[in-house]
């Protein structure tokens, strides 16, 4: 199998990413697994509407919520996406260091989009009081929401990883797989994140 | 990482790094076979205590961690895995593939199941097993002392984990790599109730995942999901338990239907009767299953409307299962049937799972299920389908494919003597349960009072146990004894489907050359309008395998650390175990391992596919 040679842009098939069956298969089971994630996070986003207004005299969502703060994380994340389109475009179209840029620029967003959800937690922790332990409110909000942030961690260290490794390996039909499959997840968690925003913060903001 | 050469290994380091899917399906099923014993002597000492009223065998305590661990070892760790050995090992041979999607993936998948197996039975030795029953509903196990509930919790995330991967393995295996002219309308119905259990899989575990996440925050880090004191909801565990629970008892029982759809038209010497309606009704039990969850809760006070939509709901599942079952008698009709072990199981299969249907409709009736729930009725309905279901479908596989998987033929006669000890040992045991549960006696409690008239019921059905006890060291007998029956394995049974046109056992490719699937039955079809042998559907050359790889019980073991970390509540381990998994992880990724190829010459030396 010839799929570590690196395949020079006037040859590159249009989609690297299925080019192989060891790619069509990951194409495909990713997209399962995405079909699984999709239950994983109904259920807790049930969860968290069956508990939302179990406060229990501590803090709600109505006081919590900021939706400044949360109106950024929202754009970091959607431009998160936009960056991470912008390096599949380029993969196919064979340009890899422009791939390798608009990737770093997916993974930096992502840094900052966390940074922001710790100081979220952080405040809400020590200026609010909301521990973990408080009320059933407080163990689904922080783990509705802490899943999804330690999807974008492991996004982050996933995308990272592949950078690191690939930094001088050009486009590959290995790696294109890779690149599609880590891009793939970096929506799921951007799609998950507008339901959070929807379900979580612009429902409790709003009563 | 791995040899060049697998020649090199030695058997337990080629065993352990193996990443060959029959390899894979005989670890699964070995596995599963034992904890299939440890879970059936269970069960008997449970009967023991249950011989005679206020029996002193057993502490009530030790009673409740064997009820725990009878139900989750029999359907975790011994249902499914001997499945998932079966689909392991025939399902890319039925579809004329080389190997699995995913065979780094698929290793995974066992490693994980087998640690969440250990984690699981290891609490016997640490201070007590779980005691909360299989379904564990809080806040009985929210609140249950002790670290048995935690090794419940754990062991079943971990092995949960290696269930999932494993059905997306197949669900790719069986979209992808199908021989040429496979179509999905032309695979075998074993391959279908794969495709339709793994979809199963995929959509109903990460529930299970969930409510033992919740479970675990609850009770190792002072979560309050469960706890009614600070706002929490003990029936969101109930549903969750239930959005899994429910498809969970579709997983075990449609493998089992696509077992019996084989072997019924093998046996019968006839093409299945209804191919596509069969094929329809698996996918629509498997839609179905994930609409009936609330059935399990009539009682919880889900109000009238609520429990009518899903008692109507459950009912309609009796249509595409009626479907099936008429399916299998028309094949049957007029077939050439030959009274085999594996067709006996089927044959016996058909009034048994009936009766289970009979009385799950009964229970679907959620007026009367007020009168029924958590009686013996109860227990008496999901063994007639679980026992009369999928078990008598595991052993009907074990005849049916045990020379494909092992090299020899179990011995007929030793065979019926075991099906007839088990047949009539199962209906012994559960007939009269239904009785039991009339008559009010509660499932779950160690024990009766006397002059209840529940003693003489409760003593036949201990017997019943102890045949079915017996019965199984036959089948173990005979396992040892047959070793010497090895002609006649490549195609013992006239078969129908392309797993029979291999050697047994089966050369590590498979196939020398992919076959080319002209019709359903595929290699019925040549035996019938060819030469007998699959026709080729490309040149012989080099076959591509995948290398071996160490990883995946590193990865497995890294979970388990941290799972033993989460039990006894101490960070250091915990992230110590998920760095070990997620540094073997990044390896993984890291390393690009291109395999190995078998040259020409090798092949045409062996010969994989010609008898």
């Amino acid at each position: 199998m010839a799929d570590n040679q690196v395949v020079e842009p006037q040859v590159l098939p249009p989609n690297p990413e299925k080019a192989t069956l060891e790619g069509r298969n990951k194409f495909l089971g990713f997209w399962f697994f995405l079909g699984g994630e999709t239950v994983l996070f109904g259920s807790l986003f049930g969860t968290y509407l069956g508990l939302r207004t179990s406060t229990e005299g501590g803090p709600g969502p109505s006081e919590l919520f900021h939706l400044d703060l949360v109106f950024i994380m929202t754009m970091i994340l959607l431009t998160s996406s936009l960056t991470s389109v912008f390096a599949i475009i380029n993969m196919k179209r064979g340009n890899f260091n422009k791939l390798l840029i608009w990737m770093w620029a997916t993974v930096a967003l992502g840094v900052a989009f966390l940074s922001f959800e710790i100081y979220e937690f952080y405040d809400y922790y020590f200026n609010y009081g909301l521990g973990f332990t408080v009320s059933a409110f407080a163990s689904s909000f922080y783990t509705l929401v802490g899943t999804h942030g330690a999807h974008v961690a492991f996004g982050v260290g996933w995308i990272t990883t592949l950078l690191i490794r690939y930094r001088k390996a050009g486009i590959t039909l290995a790696n294109a797989p890779k690149f599609y499959t880590a891009v793939l997840y970096w929506h799921f968690i951007d799609v998950v994140w507008v339901f959070i925003f929807t379900v979580v913060y612009l429902l409790g903001a709003g009563g | 990482m791995a040899n060049s050469s697998p020649a090199k290994k030695s058997v337990l380091w080629d065993w352990l790094t193996t990443v060959d899917h029959k390899k894979i399906g005989i670890m699964y099923f070995l596995a599963g076979l034992f904890f299939f014993a440890v879970a059936g002597l269970e069960a008997i000492l449970m009967r023991i205590q249950l011989m005679f009223p206020e029996m002193s065998f057993l502490g009530e305590q030790t009673y409740n961690e064997l009820l725990t661990m009878h139900g989750t070892t029999m359907l975790f760790l011994a249902a499914m895995p001997l499945f998932f050995g079966f689909m392991n090992f025939v399902v890319p041979l039925q579809i004329g593939a080389r190997d699995v999607a995913f065979p780094f993936i698929n290793s995974l998948g066992f490693w994980l199941f087998l640690f969440g197996g250990i984690i699981l039975n290891v609490s016997w030795f640490t201070g007590g097993a779980p005691d909360a029953a299989w379904t564990s509903y809080v806040p009985l196990s929210s609140d249950s002392p002790g670290h048995g509930v935690d090794y419940y919790v754990m062991g079943l995330q971990v092995s949960g984990a290696g269930t999932l991967m494993s059905g997306i393995n197949f669900l790719v295996t069986i979209v992808n790599m199908r021989a040429p002219g496979m179509s999905m309308m032309r695979m075998p119905l074993f391959t279908w109730s794969t495709f339709v259990t793994s979809m199963l899989i995929l959509f109903a575990f990460p529930a299970l995942t969930v409510g033992l996440l919740l479970l675990m925050l609850d009770r190792i880090f002072g979560g309050a999901f469960f706890d009614v004191a600070m706002g929490g909801n003990v029936v969101i565990w109930q549903h969750l338990f239930w959005i899994f629970g429910h498809p969970e008892v579709y997983i075990l029982i449609l493998p089992a239907f696509g077992i019996f759809s084989e072997v019924i038209s093998t046996f019968a010497k006839k093409r299945l009767f209804g191919y596509s309606a069969m094929v329809f009704a698996t996918l629509i039990i498997g839609f179905l299953g994930f609409m009936v969850w609330a059935h399990h809760m009539f009682t919880v006070g889900m109000g009238p409307v609520a429990n009518a939509i899903f008692a109507v709901a459950t009912m309609a599942i009796a249509v595409p299962t009626g479907i099936k079952i008429f399916n299998w008698l028309l094949t049957l009709w007029g077939g050439r049937i030959r009274f085999t072990v594996a067709n006996l199981f089927a044959l016996a299969f058909i009034p048994s799972f009936v009766m289970g249907g009979v009385t799950g409709v009964m229970l679907a009736t959620s007026a009367a299920n007020y009168q029924f729930h958590d009686t013996y009725f109860v227990v008496a309905h999901f063994h007639y389908v679980i026992i009369g279901g999928s078990v008598f479908g595991i052993f009907a596989g074990t005849f049916y494919w045990w020379p494909k998987m092992f090299g020899y033929r179990l011995s007929e006669a030793w065979g019926k003597w075991f099906f007839w000890l088990f047949l009539i040992g199962f209906h012994m045991t559960f007939f009269v349960q239904h009785f039991l549960g009339l008559m009010g006696m509660p499932r779950r409690v160690a024990s009766y009072l006397d002059g209840q008239n529940l003693n003489d019921l409760n003593f036949i059905s201990t017997m019943g146990a102890f045949f079915m006890g017996t019965a199984f060291i036959l089948l173990v007998i005979n396992v040892l004894i047959s070793r010497k029956n090895t002609e006649n394995t490549d195609d013992p049974w006239d078969g129908r489907t392309l797993e029979w046109a291999t050697t047994s056992p089966v050369q590590e490719y498979n196939f020398a050359q992919t076959p080319l699937v002209r019709d359903l039955d595929a290699l019925f079809y040549e035996k019938m309008n060819g030469d007998g042998r699959m026709k080729a559907a490309e040149p012989l050359g080099d076959i591509h395998m995948p290398n071996g790889s160490i990883l995946p019980i590193f990865i497995a073991l890294g979970l388990s650390i941290a799972s033993f970390g989460v039990i006894y509540y101490s960070w250091p381990v915990i992230i110590g175990g998920l760095v070990v998994t997620f540094f073997t992880m990044m390896l993984r990724s890291v390393i690009e391992d291109h395999g190995y190829n078998i040259p020409v010459s090798e092949i045409t030396g062996e010969k994989g596919e010609d008898k």
